[in-house]
């Protein structure tokens, strides 16, 4: 019936041609991301001992270790989580099972969403502005949890809320038939199946915060610190602002070279760490599902 | 017969993984000639369709013994290649699939894939498919118009023509009215029983088989049980299991 | 007649108590967004006693320390489009690649693998990325390329592209996975090739959920700082080439902040910058959404 042009054979190289550099790119780029893990991995084991990981800094930052570093990012990471979490789990459980369609479902679900594309650094702005200066936190660890935990409220509560909307609508009309009111039916059959999801997302964003710089340059950070926070409003060193103020502002930039390469690789442990834990309990729940 | 049959299988065993689907499949269907394939749910005659154009080869573990031919030409010979013998073997899905693309468009598709690219070409495989499609008459002036927008029926239709833009020699229907209402239904029936070509068409719907179709194949537990005229099988199936289902006992 | 009963229950006080606890919860969330916004305007606002709107948006001479200072943010904005097209650029191809690869290739073994690794690469702290363009890919462009620095638009646009990918690649992957089955049957069906039906069914039909991945990698690259304060050079110029170093926003905010005093001239352009940086990203994410509406409805 046709008189067309292309052989079947013109149109297989052609899709060949296509697939192979689809399959270069794809496979090019995962190389390029192992070689620069690998290289980051190799280097920065080579500054990591057991000195490292426990003490303080010494002689201008080019002996001893990063403790208080570690120790800061600690508390910066799981006190932003106790602001992000009571919120973003409330918020969500509001959005999934109180919230009716209408305009004030919408604004806050728009107001939710912008937040979570608001660039880090103006969260910094922002906690600058009103924890430091406004409240009178000062440049402390609240002020710095207080940042963090605005920043990553938008993905915890997206996740929690994504976790809530997955258990069947069946356990929430099964507890309401039996004579459960909504509250008793959202705490004793929804939350503990959508929990586990939610903690998921929690640890996501956790680590997120982990990994985080810009917010707490000005909220929280301190070059350097000699003794453990004491309170709240201490000042902290962070492995991030760590790595940065090493590489970039240091007197002796290239003679911490190795501090750097072994604070990247302790930061790069902690947060995909993190990150890999919660994709492991994602994939565990995914399978484990009886729903 | 003169020219043989245009499709033939012989001994045909297929499995899913260690699943054994269809079991020893053996018959030849006529050229231009309605073949319908009837039997309960998971009997296998999806499976067989399928292998008439190499959709199951989408399957993952999915094996193969036995040989199938099309037109005098073994259709999974080594030298074979499943893009080619669906240009020859056109298949319509259960529920309408078109393109989200124009009613246009979605006519062209194969014909563009080989190479058609004048507008004049185009434009008049377009107009005799949607009119071997009975469909020409409802869409002639909205073209342009996405698929979508139209009808279930319709749309049914439009995935006809664009699998008879292609000049199939054997069209393949799998449950094509299973998502249409009874107008839509009997629009498609009728273009069924006039159309020019070889049709085999999996059918859950007795009626419908009893009213298109020249030969029936009663599939039964991935057997073929018995295959012949369609008045014989509706009217004096030899087999007990065939009247037990065509007269509604099961299935 | 009767009247008619309500058939919203009666609330027990606890049902009332939990209801307003939640919705309380959804209000501060909400609330954080606009005091976000309230923040920005009222500390941005503050710059208009010293610069009018027009220099601040059209004038290159940024000089806040200078007296009198110079608040004008066009080499400021420059810099962060021109790291953010260069980024698009080369994490597009890339990102929707291995989009492809991963859904349409890839088989189910290594797919289970390598998507978490995907999203894993997403995680990567910023700063780690910064340091590897400071400490491998500047001297690398310096030698080869015979260049007065290394750290230029070039190494910026380069990392913000190994961090827009994995962002892409992810989204991307998603949305060719929601394409039906039916319809890339119905082209193999028609006698199409393995790429034909990608190239002509599959990736015309995720259209809207790749533009905006695409869309949404962008935006990520846009508010990216660290990468750009360590790599991009740091100089307020408008860029002639590749090779030159720029001072994109993110750049600006967090290299200034720390060393001016609350509540000046300099302070309050900061938020001006923040300001013009918030509603940048807000007509990204705006543009994703709207462009995610507009081909669902096609």
């Amino acid at each position: 019936m046709f008189p067309f042009g292309f052989t079947l054979r013109e149109r297989e190289i052609r899709g060949a041609l296509a697939l192979t550099i689809i399959r270069a790119l794809g496979l090019g780029f995962l190389g390029l991301m192992a070689a620069l893990v690998a290289y980051l991995v190799w280097r920065g084991l080579g500054a990591i001992s057991w000195e490292f990981l426990s003490q303080y800094p010494r002689e201008s930052m080019t002996a001893g270790g990063i403790w208080p570093a570690i120790v800061g990012t600690l508390w910066l990471a799981v006190g932003s989580m106790a602001v992000a979490i009571p919120l973003g789990f409330g918020t969500a459980i509001y959005l999934a099972e109180y919230a009716r369609p209408g305009p004030l479902l919408t604004v806050i679900r728009l107001g939710v969403n912008n937040l979570a594309g608001v660039p880090s650094v103006v969260f910094g702005l922002f906690g600058l502005a009103i924890f430091v200066g406004f409240f009178g936190f000062g440049r402390s660890l609240l002020s710095g949890c207080l940042t963090l935990g605005v920043l990553t409220l938008p993905t915890v509560t997206a996740a929690a809320e994504e976790a809530l909307r997955q258990t069947p609508a069946s356990f929430r009309e099964a507890a309401l038939a039996l004579g459960a009111n909504r509250w008793q039916a959202i705490r004793q059959v929804i939350l503990p199946a959508a929990l586990p999801g939610m903690l998921t997302g929690a640890i996501l964003a956790l680590g997120r915060a982990a990994g985080e710089t810009a917010p707490i340059i000005f909220t929280a950070s301190a070059a350097l610190t000699l003794a453990p926070p004491e309170s709240m409003f201490s000042e902290v060193m962070a492995l991030p602002t760590h790595i940065f103020n090493l590489a970039t502002n240091g007197t002796r930039i290239a003679a911490t070279r190795p501090q750097q390469f072994g604070t990247c690789l302790a930061l790069l442990t902690l947060v995909l760490g993190l990150s890999l834990v919660a994709l492991i309990l994602r994939a565990r729940l995914r399978k484990g599902r009886k729903w | 017969m003169v020219d043989g049959p245009i499709i033939s299988a012989r001994d045909v065993d297929f499995f899913y993984g260690s699943f054994q689907a269809l079991k020893g499949i053996s018959l030849d269907m006529r050229a231009k000639e309605v073949t319908a394939l009837i039997g309960p749910s998971g009997c296998g005659k999806s499976t067989f369709l399928k292998l008439l154009n190499r959709m199951n080869d989408f399957v993952p573990g999915a094996r193969l013994s036995g040989e199938i031919q099309v037109s005098g030409r073994s259709i999974y010979g080594p030298d074979s290649d499943p893009v080619s013998i669906r240009r020859l073997v056109g298949m319509v899905f259960q529920r309408p699939n078109p393109f989200p693309k124009s009613i246009y468009d979605n006519i062209c598709y194969g014909p563009r894939l080989i190479g058609a690219r004048k507008k004049a070409d185009l434009d008049i495989v377009v107009e005799k498919a949607l009119r071997a499609a009975a469909l020409w008459d409802d869409v002639k002036d909205k073209l342009g118009k996405s698929a979508l927008e139209l009808s279930g029926g319709q749309q049914q239709r439009v995935c006809i023509a664009r699998a008879l833009a292609l000049g199939p020699e054997i069209l393949l229907m799998d449950e094509p009215t299973s998502a249409l209402d009874p107008i839509a239904t009997a629009k498609v029936e009728e273009w069924i029983k006039g159309a020019d070509l070889s049709i085999v068409i999996v059918t859950h719907n007795m009626q419908q088989a009893a009213r298109v179709s020249d030969h029936t194949a009663f599939f039964y537990m991935g057997s073929l049980v018995e295959y012949g005229p369609t008045m014989e099988i509706f009217t004096r199936p030899r087999e007990e299991r065939t009247e037990n289902y065509i007269t509604g006992r099961f299935g | 007649m009767a009247q008619a009963i309500p058939l919203e229950p009666k609330l027990s006080p606890s049902e009332k108590g939990a209801r307003f606890f939640f919705l309380a919860c959804a209000v501060v969330a909400l609330g954080q967004m606009l005091l976000i916004m309230l923040f920005l305007f009222k500390e941005a606002g503050g710059l208009l006693g010293s610069v009018s709107l027009g220099d601040f948006l059209f004038s290159s001479q940024w000089y806040p320390t200078y007296d009198p200072p110079e608040f004008g943010a066009l080499a400021l904005i420059v810099g962060s489009l021109a790291v953010t097209a260069l980024a698009t650029a080369l994490a597009t191809p890339v990102g929707l690649g291995l989009a492809v690869y991963l859904s349409c290739l890839a088989g189910g073994i290594t797919r289970e693998w390598v998507k978490p690794a995907v999203e894993l690469m997403a995680g990567v702290p910023s700063v780690v990325l910064g340091f590897v363009g400071l400490v491998v890919v500047a001297p690398f462009l310096q030698n080869t390329l015979d260049l007065p620095t290394g750290l230029n638009i070039l190494n910026a646009g380069f990392i913000l592209a190994l961090m827009a990918v994995p962002t892409i690649a992810s989204l991307g992957e998603d949305a060719l996975a929601a394409v039906p089955r039916e319809i890339q049957d119905a082209s193999y069906a028609l006698g199409a090739t393995r790429w034909e039906t990608i190239w002509r069914v599959t990736l015309p039909a995720a259209m809207s959920g790749l533009s905006t991945a695409v869309i949404l990698g962008l935006g990520r690259a846009l508010g990216e700082t660290l990468v750009v304060l360590m790599v991009a050079g740091g100089a307020a110029q408008i860029p002639h080439s590749l090779f030159d170093s720029v001072r994109p926003l993110t750049a600006t905010l967090a290299a200034e902040m720390g060393e001016t005093a609350i509540g000046g001239p300099h302070y309050h352009a900061l938020f001006a910058l923040g300001l013009v940086l918030f509603f940048l990203t807000l007509a990204f994410n705006l543009l994703a959404y709207w462009l995610g509406r507009r081909w669902r409805r096609g």
